[in-house]
């Protein structure tokens, strides 16, 4: 087997070394009855064979290089450049641990830091972990930070139905132990309503911006509201939007949490990705992750280290307000090169392509007998479609021209059954939106 | 011994190479009519470097160069596995029918990712003697808590919900307390006796005792954190099942028991696999990880969701030319729910459905003992210079005590620190907990005796300059790109965030 190289005199002469005859007397200490079972599993395969199967169940699945992807819902079709799977498969990174060792690692403690520091800068907040597994555990681990920056004093937790849905039952799961109540995403609450579920009692309320169906709110005065009663506004933000529109930090977040996959990160059919985390620094000794700051060595050289370990679990253990440990150190170095590669025009552009490209979309389609579009509040890459006919027959059609179709809203809101959320990137080319119109023309 | 480093400038940071107007990517124009941006919701800064491709290249090769990695050399960290990762498994990950597979795909349309869900499910299964396996936890930590949860509302649902006390050995990793606490259940912590078994008595006394309608369960690791097979296990597994409770078996170190044993069948209830561990999917510099949980009968129903299940069997007609059934998502019926968003970390699942492939059952076998073989070789010829303070066979890992005989001022951080000057990198330090200056060493199967033969001989020699040269070790390292980090000042004096990106208003 090539992943384990021994030749047969090297293994005997181990075995000698340490005493033994054999292999199996490695293995004595294990109860007798249950010692060496068999494993019904496949025969071995060479190399030419994985990868001749693995191209095989690859295709049996219907990807963005062979339709028109009009999907979105919490996984954006984005543009990678080159550079970042390059810099990705260095196996000076993506086989190398948690710098733990900060005198061999600060290839991965630098690129960290660079990764935080550019989450501050899209979020406008000024200090960041170095992630969390997806934008669904951030949004999870927040409430924590929030509970706890209240003491643990207040019960009450307010999320905004236009929250994600799968978001929203993680962080259930993640709270189900807990005596507090998660209210405010039964109905179809807009702000006024969530502003007067606030009281004394609420340690979080909770937004996305743009929220779930794709429409950008200011939320200047939800964070004032928030503040005055003492509670932490979290700002659940697409970071692909945070390039065209104001900062969640300057109307006021007190944290900003969401799914980093927009930025140099495949589909991948859900992970991994990249939950990313920014605050404020005052609240920085209460947050969850690590944290990589900067210091000097002892010859005066700056470098950087993982910092405020005492938070964490393998130190704190019981009292840690969080378990994780391995985080998405990978995905936030592809995050932080495509950050380093657009830069503050190139990230712009694709803002504006998104947003053109998704006006004219919605514009064309809004025109079609039968389909509507809520223009009345402004929307970033995705849109809320109302259909003539439900969205799985459409869907249905599309993809037989070769179109997957836009997100059946209508799976967890009771209220828009026949609603599609359509979502449109720069990977959408007129063409290709102009034929989507076409069809959903078709279909009325 | 002087110091090699020279004045070395290391790599500025990526704001530092900023140049106005720069831009790393050439992008498209707009091929639709630009519409009017909503003004009042603009942002007006956007503080991001501007940098060109080629720099962005030169920057992040360069810090990768700072780097150790397992690509360079002998990664021996006890508790991490730190083994080859298969290049094909890369070259599969980026096939586009994976990588470009939107996550909310029509299930139709996923029928390839689906149907390697549904194998590697089984294969974990049967790896570990399980009746389900779910694939959703983003890493072990995760899969712990899944475990967990699971447990607990196991016993909510018998009407036990007062069960509220979960064991753990004070050898645990600390991630196993810490998740007792996030499910807002109790830790009591079990001490170890002096084979570094868990002390069976204090066990026995905690199952009887007046906290036996509380137990809810035990986490325990095996082989144990010390690289140790618990020798006691199946009288532990019974005396927490005779008190109601279910035990929780930490698999991080499963690379010790491929077709060695199975925990499901010593009687764990539910464990956790590191895919990123014994199944070789790449660390990535501290993740992406992934944690599926197994369980038993009774633990089913409770698995975290979705996992893959066949919808609808393969047509028994062959003539109709289907013969493949239909996959889909299910939840479990009574699932603790949904740990993250869309389906577990697809990537690594298809990473060590490619690890299991080429190894098959034998493969496997092969995995465990040569991983064990390995261990067990390093720790007879180190026991001549260090000591080993359970001087028995192990598992697939080790501890050693870094302290030298009458070289007090020597610890195992300087061991450690001063193993980077002879190109490897250091053992885990300081863990378990129970030793005294504990060296974790995990060596794995895919090194070989002439790597290992240089470890020794570095361990050896690192042993003989404590006695001859202390401050060589105290100093070390001497060839990294830095020396010793200044942790004090790092968690003072802040600096999280470099200054170019922080934002102009206060926040």
């Amino acid at each position: 087997m090539s992943y384990i190289p021994h030749t047969p005199s090297e293994t005997e002469n181990m075995l000698d070394s340490i005493g033994l005859q054999s292999f199996d007397e490695l293995f004595a200490a294990v109860p007798a009855q249950h010692r060496f079972p068999t494993l019904d599993l496949p025969a071995p395969m060479s190399e030419m064979e994985i990868a001749a199967e693995m191209l095989a169940i690859s295709e049996a699945n219907d990807h963005a290089q062979d339709f028109a992807l009009f999907r979105g819902a919490g996984a954006y079709h984005h543009f990678i450049p080159s550079v970042v799977n390059h810099m990705l498969l260095r196996g000076e990174f993506y086989t190398a641990y948690t710098p733990y060792q900060p005198e061999i690692s600060q290839g991965t403690l630098q690129a960290t830091y660079e990764y935080q520091s550019m989450m501050c800068a899209l979020t406008g907040m000024d200090a960041a972990n170095a992630s969390h597994y997806d934008g669904a555990t951030s949004l999870a681990e927040a409430l924590t930070v929030a509970l706890e920056v209240t003491r643990n004093r207040r019960k009450k937790a307010i999320l905004s139905h236009a929250i994600h849905p799968q978001y929203r039952q993680v962080l259930r799961t993640y709270h189900q132990g807990r005596d507090i109540r998660i209210i405010g995403d039964r109905g179809r609450g807009e702000f006024p309503e969530l502003l007067e579920m606030l009281d004394d009692n609420t340690a979080m309320l909770a937004v996305q911006y743009p929220n779930f169906f794709g429409q950008v709110e200011d939320l200047t005065e939800l964070a004032q509201a928030t503040r005055a009663c003492g509670a932490l506004l979290v700002v659940v933000a697409n970071p692909m939007a945070l390039s065209l529109f104001k900062s969640p930090g300057e109307m006021g977040a007190d944290i900003v949490v969401g799914e980093g996959q927009p930025m140099g990160i495949p589909l991948g059919f859900g992970g991994p990705y990249l939950g990313y985390f920014a605050t404020r620094q005052k609240y920085v000794r209460k947050i969850a992750g690590r944290v990589i700051g900067e210091s000097r060595d002892g010859r005066g050289q700056r470098a950087f280290v993982m910092t405020l370990r005492p938070r964490e679990q393998d130190i704190k253990r019981e009292r840690a307000t969080s378990n994780i440990c391995t985080n998405q150190g990978l995905m936030a170095l592809a995050a932080s090169i495509y950050m380093a590669l657009m830069g503050k025009n190139g990230l712009r552009r694709i803002g504006e392509l998104n947003y053109h490209k998704a006006q004219y979309a919605a514009a064309k389609i809004n025109q079609l007998d039968g389909y509507t579009v809520d223009m009345n509040k402004p929307f970033f890459n995705e849109f809320v479609l109302q259909c003539p006919q439900p969205v799985a027959t459409i869907n249905a059609a599309l993809l037989e021209q070769g179109i997957i179709g836009g997100y059946d809203l209508g799976q967890h809101y009771f209220h828009l059954e026949n609603h599609m959320l359509l979502c449109v990137t720069e990977m959408n080319e007129r063409a290709e939106i102009d034929r989507l119109v076409e069809l959903l023309g078709e279909i009325s | 011994m002087s110091d090699t480093r020279a004045a070395q400038a290391l790599q500025p940071l990526i704001y530092e190479l900023s140049a106005p107007g720069r831009m790393g990517v050439n992008l498209p124009g707009c091929d639709v009519p630009e519409v009017p941006l909503p003004q009042s919701l603009l942002r007006e800064q956007l503080p991001l470097p501007e940098v060109g491709e080629v720099q962005v290249v030169r920057h992040f090769v360069k810090l990768s160069k700072l780097n150790y990695s397992i690509d360079q050399g002998l990664y021996p960290l006890g508790s991490c596995t730190m083994k080859y990762n298969p290049k094909v498994n890369e070259d599969a990950a980026r096939l586009p029918g994976f990588a470009q597979l939107h996550p909310l795909t029509d299930e139709s349309g996923a029928q390839g990712a689906l149907m390697l869900m549904h194998e590697l499910q089984g294969w974990l299964g049967e790896i570990s003697g399980f009746d389900a396996v779910s694939l959703a936890p983003a890493a072990g930590a995760q899969g712990e808590f899944a475990g967990i949860l699971m447990i607990r509302q196991y016993h909510v649902d018998r009407g036990e919900s007062q069960r509220d006390i979960i064991l753990v050995p004070n050898s645990a990793h600390g991630t196993n307390p810490a998740t007792v606490t996030m499910a807002r259940m109790e830790v009591r912590e079990l001490p170890a006796n002096d084979q570094g078994n868990v002390d069976l008595a204090a066990l026995q006394a905690a199952c009887t005792g007046p906290l036996r309608d509380r137990i809810a369960g035990m986490m325990v690791t095996v082989p144990s954190t010390l690289g140790l097979f618990e020798e006691t296990i199946l009288d532990c597994i019974e005396a927490v099942h005779d008190a109601g409770g279910l035990m929780y078996m930490d698999g991080a170190n499963m690379n010790a028991l491929m077709a060695v044993v199975k925990p499901g069948n010593l009687g764990f209830d539910v464990m956790h696999y590191n895919l990123h561990k014994t199944f070789s999917t790449p660390h990535g510099g501290g993740g992406p990880g992934s944690g599926a949980v197994g369980v038993n009968a009774k633990l089913k129903p409770y698995l975290p969701g979705p996992i893959v299940d066949i919808v609808e069997e393969a047509p028994t007609d062959a003539a109709a030319g289907e013969d493949a059934p239909l996959y889909g998502f299910v939840m479990p019926e009574r699932s603790i729910g949904r740990m993250k968003a869309f389906h577990g970390n697809f990537g690594m699942h298809l990473r060590a459905y490619a690890y299991i492939r080429a190894y098959g059952s034998s493969g496997l076998r092969d995995v465990t003992r040569y991983a064990v073989l390995n261990a067990n070789y390093l720790r007879a010829r180190l026991m001549a210079s260090y000591k080993v303070p359970y001087p028995r066979i192990c598992g697939h890992e080790f501890v050693l005590e870094g302290h030298i005989d009458g070289v007090d001022e020597v610890h195992a951080l300087d061991i450690s620190k001063r193993l980077m000057d002879y190109g490897f990198h250091p053992p885990t330090n300081y863990f378990p907990l129970i030793v005294p200056e504990a060296l974790l060493i995990e060596p794995t199967e895919t090194e070989t005796k002439a790597d290992l033969d240089a470890f020794i001989a570095a361990m050896e020699s690192i042993a003989q300059e404590a006695r001859d040269e202390p401050q060589t070790l105290l100093n070390a390292p001497h060839t990294t790109p830095v020396s010793r980090l200044d942790e004090v000042r790092a968690a003072k004096q802040l600096v999280l965030c470099c200054a170019p990106a922080l934002p102009v208003h206060a926040p």
